[in-house]
């Protein structure tokens, strides 16, 4: 079977979840050979592909590929099109991996298809298009597919591979070291999950009234080991950061459970959260729309609700 | 400065969005067109760098003839003049047309700067800003929610997930902006007025030298096989809160597991 790409998310030398999903798909469809981009491997990491099904590794540990914007990573990966010949290359459809997806299309002369929630045989992708309104399924025509797929696609299982280690060295060109990440701000999250890659969001918003409230959202999310987002209505307001903001025009979120709670749900909203698997709703308003969505729903104020949940959650653990 | 900033019209996110049963490209008479939302935020940075360097803003679009209400909105905003992509033979158009004919749109033009809003609400992919810089082999200075010119030097904090990278560059580049950058500015009533004396100049796919063979839905690089509406969600439980909706909660996150 032809190999299939996939492009290693990682942060401090760990192998992020969305990477052991994008394994367990292309492992469906081909060989996975995993690409690790910039510093920071190890024997540990290597386990880690390995586990999940990659048979290869190319390392590629230049710290030049992790300082500059996108572009090195898209050299690379062109590269390794051009040198290993791959059937796919599978991205984290997040927004820096869309943008290496986008480069390499450029590059490499091939469709790109971004924000697929599966991936079938044919590499016929699956879309949830227009905040979830309308399912697609479309396809690469030419050049090798280029598949950008969502965070929770698919869960992770392990099926251990060789994950054979190939030393890759990049030169990288002017053009890909125009862009210069000259430093990285992290902004507090504490230990809590990533956004887009939780297994469970909840979300607040203008309902949770000011920025102190959050804290109530935050004692929720953090009993169930959960990120925290915030509405649009929310960081408008300054009460929760924009990084955070779940929406049409923030991050798109899929995760298996997802609490919305003070937030109507508008079709801006929707479109952000609509394709998580099990929908929960805390409002004050029984009209409000997010109600249409919710497996389960609970009217009623979210000051008295969700610090009642979390209690019930901690004394169920 | 010479800034472009693309604008994009898009149908409204409000009102229900529809692919055309017949060729499955967006269908665009189905939804009122109004301005990509983070378009306006790309107009904004682009006023205030122009009111702080000098210089000119150009606003470029590619789409239809029903477009130029999109044009009208950004010189009313406050930018200079216009130029309009529209040719039949880009209908349908994937990103990777969109970004080539786009790219050589601007190659007319000419550029310090371009900037454009990180992605449209309808097609979402993200990838437009990305694809221009590598077709224009200029610095991808993208996703950024702060931006800073000095000279030929331009600066941005780049929004990750972790807070933001500062990076740095020189131009000309292109740039993409993200909510809560700026404030964008409504239209004055003289600015609304003043726009329709603007130049708008439309270029057809010859005028900006697009080769035909590149562009519109023959061309594309990718398909839509099929399409249908999202079957609706099963209904759900839902309760009134009456002093126990949180146990209640409780209940039904451990049913399914949760907890």
């Amino acid at each position: 079977m032809s190999e299939i790409l996939v492009l290693v998310e990682h942060v401090d030398g760990e192998v992020k979840k969305v990477t052991l999903e994008l394994l367990t798909l292309a492992r469906s469809l081909g060989t996975p050979a995993a690409v690790w981009a910039g510093p920071g491997y190890s024997g540990d990491a290597k386990a880690k592909l390995a586990e999940y099904g990659a048979e290869k590794i190319y390392v590629a540990s230049s710290p030049d590929i992790v300082d500059y914007v996108v572009a090195p990573k898209a050299e690379l990966l062109a590269q390794l099109v051009s040198s290993a010949s791959p059937a796919a290359v599978l991205v984290a459809a997040t927004a820096e991996g869309k943008e290496i997806a986008g480069r390499l299309a450029v590059k490499t002369d091939s469709g790109v298809i971004t924000d697929a929630v599966g991936l079938g045989e044919g590499f016929v992708a699956d879309q949830s298009i227009f905040g979830g309104g309308v399912n697609v399924h479309s396809r690469v025509t030419k050049g090798t597919p280029i598949v950008a797929v969502r965070p929770n696609s698919t869960p992770p299982s392990p099926a251990p591979a060789a994950g054979t280690e190939e030393e890759v060295s990049v030169t990288l060109s002017d053009a890909a070291r125009a862009a210069r990440i000259v430093d990285r701000v992290k902004q507090e999250k504490g230990a809590r999950p990533e956004l887009t890659e939780a297994a469970i969001v909840v979300s607040g918003g203008r309902g949770v009234g000011s920025a102190e409230n959050f804290s109530i959202i935050e004692e929720l999310a953090d009993s169930l080991g959960a990120a925290v987002g915030a509405s649009r209505a929310a960081t408008d307001a300054g009460w929760y950061p924009h990084q955070f903001q779940v929406g049409q025009t923030g991050k798109t979120v899929s995760p298996q459970l997802y609490i919305a709670a003070g937030i109507s749900g508008a079709i801006q909203h929707r479109a952000g959260m609509q394709t998580a698997k099990t929908i929960v709703a805390i409002n004050k308003d029984p009209e409000a729309p997010i109600f249409e969505l919710a497996d389960f729903g609970v009217v009623g104020d979210l000051h008295q609700v969700v610090p009642q949940l979390t209690e019930e959650i901690k004394k169920r653990k | 400065m010479n800034i472009v900033v693309c604008v994009k019209q898009v149908p409204d996110t409000a009102t229900e969005r529809k692919l055309r049963s017949d060729d499955k490209t967006l269908d665009r008479d189905a939804a009122d067109g109004v301005v990509n939302e983070l378009d306006e935020y790309a107009v904004e940075e682009a006023l205030k760098l122009k009111e702080a360097h000098g210089g000119e803003v150009t606003v470029l679009t590619m789409g239809p003839a029903k477009a130029t209400e999109t044009i009208r909105k950004a010189l009313a905003m406050g930018a200079d003049k216009a130029v309009h992509l529209s040719d039949d033979a880009l209908h349908g158009s994937d990103a990777l047309s969109t970004s080539y004919a786009m790219a050589q749109a601007l190659r007319k033009i000419g550029f310090d700067l371009v900037i454009l809003g990180s992605e449209s609400t309808d097609a979402r992919t993200g990838v437009l800003p990305a694809m221009l810089a590598e077709r224009l082999g200029v610095p991808q200075l993208t996703l950024a929610r702060k931006v800073e010119v000095d000279g030929s030097s331009i600066a941005i904090e780049r929004l990750t997930d972790y807070g933001y990278d500062k990076v740095e560059a020189s131009l000309p580049a292109v740039v993409s902006v993200v909510e809560k950058i700026n404030e964008p500015r409504y239209p004055s009533f003289k600015g609304i007025m003043a726009a329709k004396k603007k130049p708008v100049e439309t270029l057809g796919i010859a005028d900006a030298e697009i080769d035909a063979a590149q562009v519109g839905l023959g061309a594309a690089w990718s398909e839509v096989v099929d399409f249908a509406a999202a079957p609706p969600r099963a209904a759900g439980t839902i309760v009134k809160d009456e002093g126990d909706g949180g146990a209640k909660l409780a209940d039904f996150l451990a049913s399914k597991k949760f907890i």
